[in-house]
């Protein structure tokens, strides 16, 4: 039984524009999965309809065979969201905030104490479980989201950018703790705008672009489709202008840096012997991008300026 | 369905949480109405209220400790639910509840819950100030607390109805400063309408809150206007009312979903 099954799924917004165009979508039970998109894709708008915080115009629901329009309580009890925005309130303690959502999940509240001390444990916060929530630094808080959407053991949590804004060592930390909880079981599902989280993190993708799924595939099979790559390499020697390689381009950063395209068909060792017999060494070597942003940006500007048909 | 688990644990938590909230900031919430109607005691009941003299055949201070009484459950309990469920909205911790499978009628009945617990909280507080300025009996125990208490769910329900149509924060005082208050002070607190002329003693009737004064002072002090049995059938019609137009409210998701 799959974790989320979403068919031809629709939105518009009174007043508004169509923000979701009938978008299927299918998410494994036990997935670490990523839905992308750019700014206003619809993302947001597709996890507030599974979450019934936004009323769908069309289209079915349903996760782990709950029906969103037939078994909305069902629905609900599975899910666990990390929102974008700290949404909660900046007033109360923290246990405070995890006791009464657990309470809302009809857990009691000596039950609801365990359990929100076991989360607050696990993501560092229980130093801070008096602390006012206001009072909480950036990366807090967005521990704390995590800490509540899982207070009631949810079987699928959907995390919408969870790690906006917090610095790389809290971030590594969060992912780490989400793989963790992954291999136990719960089903992720992840919105993010920086690709290379949902590249370490994630084995399955849908790419949503304009209210409708233009990818939705493994990340394995996605990054296949790469033909090109991009590589920045910095070298022993400062030269004054770029080596000529044939089959590769090359151009010159600075004097002892070289950006190099390269085809997935050519490889790279053809390209460091050219270098050494042009006694240039190389001492490193780097993606100019993260691979899935390269996709990313050419399937979204497709998605968005696709090529014209020019008649000849 | 699970009794416990799918309504009593979340109307608990629900209730606990809203009195945890007024209890935090108790200046603002409970310690004004304590003072103000202290002021109120004072001014008319003694001070003025002594040139009066009696009203129906009572001490003046008696006459209007109910009233004043069950002002302060009223704007307490509308205040409460108001504030709390438009924060809760601006704030966007609503989402909180939304997320999770509370049902609907069970978010309206912990909301109230927390706008009854204020009322009383402050009923009682003002009852204990106003103790010591008359020596205050009870006529009838039933109908004083059935009043207070349904008195109470009414007003809870209206803060609730202003709050989800509620935009900004002055949303939220619009209806208390403009139309509670006047109803509250033209309800018979201060005076019996029978000393009314007769077109104004009829206007007054259309007064929901000159119904609840006057029950409420007759299980205080055995003195009505109107008939008791007309106070109660209006209260509960004004309940029924206010709480089926909360849950088609909360049902069509109206200034909750988008």
């Amino acid at each position: 039984m799959p974790a989320l099954k979403i068919t031809n799924l629709r939105k518009t917004y009174a007043r508004g524009p169509e923000a979701l165009k009938g978008i299927d979508l299918t998410v494994e039970s036990g997935d670490f999965f990523a839905l992308l998109g750019p700014n206003g894709a619809g993302k947001s708008t597709a996890i507030g309809i599974i979450c019934s915080l936004v009323n769908k115009s069309d289209g079915k629901v349903e996760v782990f065979g709950h029906d969103l329009d037939t078994d909305l309580l069902g629905v609900k009890r599975h899910i666990g969201l990390v929102p974008q925005e700290f949404n909660f309130n900046q007033f109360e303690p923290v246990i405070e905030i995890l006791i009464n959502q657990a309470g809302y999940y009809g857990i009691e509240r000596s039950d609801a104490a365990q359990r929100a001390e076991k989360r607050l444990r696990q993501l560092n916060l229980w130093e801070k479980r008096n602390t006012i929530a206001r009072n909480l630094s950036g990366g807090m808080k967005r521990r704390l989201l995590i800490a509540r959407s899982l207070v009631h053991d949810p079987k699928l949590l959907i995390l919408d950018e969870p790690t906006a804004g917090v610095d790389i060592e809290i971030r590594m930390s969060m992912w780490e703790f989400l793989r963790k909880i992954n291999e136990e079981g719960t089903t992720i599902i992840l919105t993010t705008h920086y690709l290379e989280e949902a590249e370490n993190l994630c084995r399955n993708i849908a790419i949503i672009d304009n209210g409708i799924i233009i990818e939705n595939s493994s990340i394995d099979v996605l990054l296949e489709r790469l033909q090109q790559e991009i590589f920045v390499l910095d070298i022993d020697v400062a030269v004054s202008e770029a080596p000529t390689i044939e089959d590769y381009s090359v151009t010159l950063r600075n004097a002892q840096s070289l950006q190099v395209t390269v085809d997935k068909a050519c490889g790279l060792t053809r390209l460091f012997c050219s270098l050494a017999e042009q006694n240039i060494e190389v001492l490193s070597l780097r993606n100019k991008q993260n691979r899935l942003e390269q996709l990313f940006l050419e399937m979204t500007r497709e998605s968005r300026h696709p090529v014209e048909e020019s008649e000849g | 369905m699970n009794f416990r688990t799918n309504v009593w644990t979340p109307f608990t938590t629900l209730v606990i949480k809203e009195f945890n909230r007024f209890i935090r900031i108790w200046v603002q919430t409970v310690l004004p109405p304590g003072i103000t109607m202290a002021l109120y005691f004072a001014i008319f009941g003694k001070l003025i209220g002594e040139r009066i003299g009696e009203m129906d055949g009572y001490a003046y201070i008696d006459f209007i400790v109910p009233g004043l009484i069950l002002m302060a459950v009223i704007t307490n309990s509308y205040a409460n639910v108001v504030s709390s469920f438009y924060q809760a909205k601006f704030g966007r911790f609503i989402e909180e509840i939304l997320v999770s499978p509370v049902p609907n009628w069970v978010i309206l009945a912990g909301y109230v819950g927390g706008g009854v617990a204020r009322g009383m909280v402050v009923g009682v507080l003002v009852t204990i100030v106003a103790m010591f300025f008359t020596d205050l009996q009870v006529h009838n125990y039933l109908v004083t607390l059935l009043v207070f208490f349904l008195t109470s769910v009414l007003f809870s329900l209206g803060g609730f109805i202003n709050a989800v149509y509620a935009r900004n924060f002055d949303d939220i005082a619009i209806v208390p400063t403009f139309v509670l208050t006047p109803l509250t002070y033209l309800g018979g607190i201060f005076y019996s309408i029978q000393l009314l002329p007769d077109f104004w003693q009829m206007a007054s009737l259309a007064n929901p809150i000159l119904y609840m004064i006057n029950a409420f002072r007759y299980g205080l002090i055995g003195i009505s206007d109107i008939n008791i049995a007309w106070a109660f059938v209006i209260i509960l019609f004004f309940i029924a009312v206010l709480a089926s137009f909360s849950m088609r409210l909360l049902n069509k998701g109206i200034g909750l979903r988008s």
